[in-house]
């Protein structure tokens, strides 16, 4: 009861992290599934040498803690690494670079899986209808997007839902960096177990929400124009 | 002048040739039958006319024009045949769109793609069909939109890869009724891939035997089934009758 | 009528202009935008931030980005340049940290108290003692439950320096590390009927939820004093080192330290820090 009084007492700074949550971890979903869906493609239409451990760097890489890859972030953007003059630490982008490190192998993967095992059979017919190179690649991205919509899904439901990276990277600063779930982390160390849980709920219904506003818009996808 | 004029052409998976022609000549405006035991390089062969798959060797001539030369594919040439596959994959959206694909693929108006598509569904005898989702389709009825998909291309040359394998006896005669319909409207060439020594019976024109990829005999119909010349087609026909 | 109309609405609106721009002109001297505070997460857990931060970003018309983890990542961030001022408890590293050249400058600002909390059953018969080694003793001797931070925050360097003092070298069943922070080591030292070492602050701010007696204080072993240290600018250039000495400044001036004074009164009764600077 306290924390439904507290969650509408505190409404609007609530709205502010639930927006840069869905901001932080949309961006990076974004950004790696132009990254990933292209690299994934070509990893599950091509063969190369070294396809069978590229793969599997991919793979390994889908169970990066996400702790690590906030702190590889953390070194880089440090003002004593490399990167350190553009002063992103703490910043929301740091955020969404750390996130992109962690979906772009989820987006990969799942791409790369998605495409192969439709790949050589939906490109023939493609060909054989006439399709261009480029246009059969496409074909087979686009009929293999079932796969990739999942894929798509689950890198944001990580991005979504982790705190390790965000944590370190963004600093979890008020009206700032603080997402869902660094607050989460926050209240319980304050010892507001409701107030997290409720916070929690917030972040489940927010992707059950986006799940399915990306799955209703994927089945009109589905009839629509090649 | 011929369909094709196929010289020299090998394939090798593997070290193992799987393909080795010397000379083919195929005629227009017929059906051909192409027969075989399994692995006997038959899809192959199909491939290679589609432009599929490259061969380690070989030319090919098509009609007016070089189809392949000494690697060099004319990609052009091979968007005037068309290849209907054993088990057809239907792209997961509707009967409609599915038949448009081609069409839109070569950026024709969208009057022209309505027009043309409603044709060829009505050809196939799918236009209860038309807005249906194509991968919820029973087998015979996705090997309709199949061929109407290809035949909307209106191709010169059919390339079908065992097409009624897998179907009822009604659907491979329906199927069977639009090669038919369409070859005898159209003057479309046929080579159809096949088990099935009644199928090639009912439809062919010429047969063309293929035994561990090489033609064993190609000749009329009717001679290869009444009075084979040649002993491994004898041996291929009394064996396969078994069955 | 127009004209006549007009004039007081611009009169109103050049006096409401100069009495927007006369705080902003008398406003101490001017900092930067913003400034990165890494500091202790006690800090922020007991709200004493939420609660001078808005105050001192008033005044400075500046905004402080509050970045709260451990002592050793707070001092990491100003080693690395990442943060513009630190404020922190852990009074070997700070000098240490000063040693290395890091900071600029380093004042006391405050300090809490430690205390041992235990069950209300109190089985090593502690309560009430004031010699905090003794108390480590008969627990140790006893064998009764310790929850130990185990984390190497301040409150467990804290706490092994008592051990080593001791030359206790605590292990066994009755030693139990958390590796969690200070109120998720309360909880687990309720629900297991053990004794820890916690910080006034956060033992006040948990207190209702885990019935945890206090059972020792006023050893001078156990004040925990805090810093506030300027990251040295020389070593990196791009700091905001205005808005950092403001806030050394702010910290250690009469306002600060009464504000200080005052944390905590209202709502358990008493101040949960005292100001320290000289
Ligand atoms: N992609 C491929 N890689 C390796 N071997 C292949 C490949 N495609 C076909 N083959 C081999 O080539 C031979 C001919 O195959 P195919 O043309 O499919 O035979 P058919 O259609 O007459 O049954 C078979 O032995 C088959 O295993
Ligand atoms: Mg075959």
């Amino acid at each position: 009861m306290d924390a439904i009084q507290f969650l509408i007492q505190q409404q609007s700074e609530i709205i502010e992290i639930v927006l840069l949550s869905l901001l932080v971890s949309g961006s990076a979903t974004i950004i790696s599934a132009l990254i990933g869906i292209p690299l994934g493609a070509w990893i599950g239409l091509n063969n190369f040498v070294g396809k069978g451990l590229l793969l599997r760097i991919v793979y390994t890489l889908m169970a990066l803690p996400p702790v690590l890859a906030g702190l590889v972030v953390y070194l880089i953007l440090s003002r004593s690494g490399p990167l350190g003059e553009l002063e992103w630490l703490f910043t929301p982008s740091a955020m969404v670079i750390a996130q992109c490190l962690l979906v772009t192998p989820i987006i990969t993967g799942l791409s790369a899986a998605a495409i192969a095992s439709k790949e050589g059979i939906i490109y023939d017919h493609a060909r054989s209808l006439g399709a261009t190179r480029m246009q059969a690649v496409w074909t087979v991205i686009s009929e293999s997007r079932t796969g990739i919509i999942a894929g798509i899904m689950t890198g944001f439901g990580r991005a979504f839902a982790e705190v390790g990276a965000v944590m370190l990277v963004g600093g979890n600063i008020r009206h700032y960096t603080r997402v869902l779930t660094t607050a989460i982390i926050l209240e319980t160390r304050q010892g507001n177990f409701e107030m997290g849980v409720a916070l929690g709920v917030i972040l489940l219904i927010l992707s059950f929400i986006v799940s399915s506003i990306v799955l209703l818009n994927a089945k009109d996808f589905n009839l629509g124009e090649v | 002048m011929n369909l094709f004029e196929i010289t020299h052409l090998t394939k090798v998976y593997r070290d193992r040739t799987v393909l080795s022609i010397d000379k083919l000549y195929l005629e227009r405006e017929r059906i051909y039958a192409v027969l075989g035991p399994n692995g006997a390089g038959k899809s192959t062969l199909l491939r290679i006319l589609n432009l599929l798959v490259e061969p380690d060797s070989g030319d090919i001539k098509f009609v007016d024009g070089q189809l392949l030369k000494q690697g060099h594919k004319s990609y052009d040439m091979a968007r005037r045949m068309c290849m209907v596959f054993q088990r057809p994959l239907m792209f997961s959206t509707s009967v409609y769109n599915n038949v448009a694909y081609g069409l839109r693929l070569r950026k024709l108006p969208h009057r022209e793609i309505e027009r043309r598509v409603s044709e060829a569904i009505d050809f196939v005898g799918m236009q209860d069909f038309i807005n249906y989702p194509a991968t919820k389709l029973s087998g015979g009825e996705m090997q309709r939109v199949a061929l109407a998909r290809a035949l909307v291309l209106r191709p010169e040359v059919l390339l079908l890869d065992e097409p009624t394998a897998n179907l009822d006896p009604h659907s491979v005669q329906v199927i069977e009724e639009i090669v038919r319909k369409h070859h005898q409207q159209f003057g479309t060439s046929v080579i159809m891939v096949t088990h099935n020594l009644f199928q090639a019976k009912r439809m062919a024109d010429e047969v063309i035997l293929l035994v561990g990829g090489e033609v064993v005999e190609k000749s009329n119909a009717e001679d290869f089934f009444n009075n084979p010349s040649n002993e491994r087609s004898k041996a291929f026909l009394d064996g396969t009758m078994v069955y | 009528m127009m004209r006549i109309n007009k004039l007081p609405l611009v009169l109103m609106l050049i006096v409401a202009l100069m009495v927007g721009l006369v705080p902003a002109t008398m406003a101490a001297e001017k900092v930067e935008s913003t400034m990165t505070l890494a500091t202790t997460t006690s800090t922020q857990d007991s709200g004493l931030l939420d609660y001078l931060i808005p105050i001192f970003e008033k005044e400075y018309k500046t905004t402080v980005k509050v970045i709260a983890v451990g002592s050793g990542q707070a001092m990491e961030m100003g080693k690395k340049g990442d943060a513009d001022v630190l404020l922190v408890h852990s009074r070997a590293a700070e000098d240490a940290f000063m040693a290395g050249k890091f900071g600029s400058v380093r004042k006391d600002v405050m300090y809490n108290q430690f205390l041992i909390v235990g069950p209300k059953s109190d089985p090593a018969k502690i309560k009430g003692m004031t010699d905090v080694k003794a108390a480590f003793k008969k627990i140790a001797t006893a064998k009764k439950k310790f929850v130990s931070r185990g984390d190497n925050s301040g409150t467990h360097t804290k706490e092994l320096s008592i051990w080593t003092a001791l030359k206790v070298t605590p292990a066994g069943r009755w030693y139990v590390e958390s590796g969690q922070g200070m109120g998720d080591t309360l909880m687990m030292a309720n629900e297991m009927n053990a004794y820890t070492l916690t910080d006034e602050a956060t033992y006040l701010s948990w207190q209702k939820k885990t019935g945890l007696k206090e059972m020792v204080r006023g050893d001078k072993l156990l004040l925990n004093p805090y810093g506030v240290i300027a990251v040295n600018p020389a070593k990196y250039p791009k700091i905001h080192n205005k808005a950092a000495m403001a806030f050394v400044e702010f910290m250690t001036g009469s306002k600060g330290q009464a504000l200080i004074g005052e944390f905590g009164k209202e709502k358990y009764g008493k101040a949960l820090f005292t100001p320290s600077a000289k």
